[in-house]
């Protein structure tokens, strides 16, 4: 009973063909039975869990179709639920129960769902392999000697082992897609701005979006018609008139313009993830989609410029960290200024130091314009890049990740050899656009995956051409054969 | 740039981070590498561009002058590591 994807849960929910009780249990036994091989989840919450499922019995029994009653999901760490600890894969948040719920986990209650846990990570959103949250490594489920992919390794491989049907993530630089690439599933960060931010700690603000982990492109337009939504507590969420996100579903892919972006096919692509994509733009093309190059002269500068931006705005986020409020705090504090730094220094990780580290320096007097004023430059000359081609095409599609998904340990000794592995996603964070991973093939046994990038907005179509892609392949259906 | 371990020290405090000479060692190489690796944007043709801080170029949105929050402070207190009284506690800062 793995085979099914949330949306068929929805259906099957729907028509009383299974209960919430019967499908929390399935997926709580699953966890129960296959995570210690994955450690994909650090917390699960099998009592509220099934509480939460006879509750959506008892709504269903009444005809209710909120868009995920009664369907099991995990979320992210680093979205905080009241009463449960939210540690944001850090020794900082180990001792922290939050007191309120996010935005999004109140909203995906609301909608109906029932929640089985909170899913691993790195430690505050800082990685691209999960392997620096303070509960240990995920492992992916394709192969445990290999990386999920970071930060939201612990929701992808959670999805893509079949433990839970739709998990959260985030996306800064790529944390949503990277992993959903690495695992085989389906993964969106919307426009930023679509979904609060109210309540998921911040890692760098004006780039941090979260959005939805599920098997299918349908799943994660289900997931995201709950996170969706203007909501006043976050000063940057967009006031939009509300949407429904599965409406692209039936799209008809003729005279579709998808452009490729040449600097996304350049040296340094893996040659079995380019054979993967040439197959899949044949299966676009022979629909009636049109394909062409375009260019985006900018997008070498995107990671540099990211690497400023993102630390610098994690630097001031992370000050919070104090040790006096919440969290973790030294022992012994001589002094006020030995419980702050010890209390970070003892609290925080080696790869958050380092981000805050550069963060401070960029930041400080004599360096500002030099470093942090330059990359606010180039992220507006990147974002300019990107509205003149969509003057041209509907979408872009190019690769998710350079290379196949690594072994664990790889690339830790060296930060900015891991930071490459974003080369391709962060340019969307920088412009602020939605974008999306799909399974669209396998190299060495190892999943790929696509990615497009639509215009402002535009989820419901970039949703309706991933369903489309979906409908004729069945890459996102696979499970690793240990999971299935 | 290069950072070496005294300058990475520095960083360290304005940071608020307790690290010693050993740990600011093992700092120095990934640090000075970023900072090498983010010169790449020295190369950057941004003549005449303005700062970007937002993807849609928003504004902060206002909201009517309301108490809107209830008092939770029992709540609040309850995760702190030391409170008394309905204060947070921290070492001595007047002698």
């Amino acid at each position: 009973m793995t085979q099914e994807t949330l949306s068929d849960w929805v259906r099957k929910l729907r028509a009383r063909e299974i209960s919430s009780r019967e499908l929390t249990r399935l997926y709580l036994d699953r966890i129960e039975r296959l995570d210690a091989d994955l450690n994909s989840f650090v917390t699960v919450t099998a009592e509220s869990a099934l509480e939460q499922a006879d509750a959506a019995d008892a709504r269903l029994a009444q005809g209710e179709e909120a868009p995920l009653l009664g369907v099991p999901v995990a979320q992210k760490d680093i979205f905080c639920t009241r009463g449960v600890r939210t540690a944001c894969g850090s020794r900082m948040l180990d001792p922290f129960v939050s007191p309120y719920d996010a935005t999004v986990v109140e909203r995906m209650h609301a909608a109906g769902a029932v929640m089985l846990g909170k899913t691993n990570m790195d430690e505050f959103a800082m990685g691209s392999s999960n392997e620096t949250s303070f509960y240990g490594p995920v492992r992916n489920p394709w192969d445990t000697t290999r990386v999920p992919g970071g930060s939201s390794g612990g929701s992808a491989a959670a999805v893509g082992a079949r433990l839970v049907p739709g998990a959260t993530g985030t996306d800064t630089g790529g944390s949503i897609r990277q992993p959903a690439a690495f695992c085989g599933i389906t993964g969106l960060k919307p426009t930023y701005g679509r979904v609060s931010r109210y309540g998921m700690i911040a890692f760098a603000s004006s780039l941090d979006q979260g959005g939805p982990m599920a098997a299918s492109a349908e799943d994660c337009g289900h997931m995201l018609n709950a996170m969706a939504g203007f909501d006043e507590r976050d000063s940057t969420s967009l006031e939009r008139p509300a949407e429904d996100f599965t409406a692209g579903l039936d799209a008809d892919l003729s005279g579709l313009r998808i452009g490729l972006p040449q600097e996304f096919f350049g040296e340094g692509l893996d040659d079995g993830i380019r054979a993967v994509l040439d197959e899949a733009i044949r299966v676009l093309r022979e629909r009636g989609a049109e394909i062409r190059e375009v260019s985006l002269p900018n997008s070498h500068l995107s990671v540099p410029a990211y690497y400023v931006v993102a630390p610098a705005e994690a630097s001031s986020n992370l000050s919070r960290f104090d040790g006096v409020r919440y969290g973790y705090r030294c022992e012994d504090p001589q002094d006020l200024l030995d419980l702050y730094t010890r209390s970070r220094g003892e609290g925080f990780g080696a790869e958050v130091k380092r981000r805050i580290m550069v963060g401070t320096h960029v930041l400080s007097a004599g360096y500002y314009d030099a470093y942090y004023l330059k990359a606010q430059k180039v992220r507006r000359v990147i974002a300019d890049d990107f509205r003149r081609v969509f003057a041209d095409v509907d979408l872009l599609l190019g690769p998710t990740t350079p290379e196949l998904p690594f072994e664990l340990g790889a690339k830790s000794a060296d930060p900015v050899k891991m930071y490459l592995s974003d080369i391709y996603t962060i340019a969307a964070n920088l412009a602020g656009l939605p974008a999306m991973s799909l399974p669209a093939g396998e190299v060495q046994g190892l999943p790929v995956g696509l990615q497009l990038i639509g215009n402002y907005f535009d989820e419901a179509r970039m949703i309706g051409v991933a369903h489309q892609f979906q409908q004729e392949t069945d890459w996102h259906a696979r499970v690793p054969s240990a999971f299935a | 740039m290069s950072v070496d371990t005294e300058h990475v020290q520095r960083i360290a405090e304005l940071s608020r981070l307790a690290m010693d000479a050993d740990q600011a060692r093992e700092f120095a190489t990934g640090l000075s590498d970023i900072f090498d690796f983010v010169e790449q944007l020295d190369g950057a043709d941004i003549e005449g561009v303005e700062p970007m801080a937002h993807p849609m170029d928003a504004a902060q949105r206002m909201r009517p002058d309301a108490v809107t929050e209830p008092d939770r402070r029992e709540d609040y207190q309850a995760i702190a590591p030391a409170v008394e009284a309905g204060l947070y506690l921290v070492p001595r800062v007047i002698e």
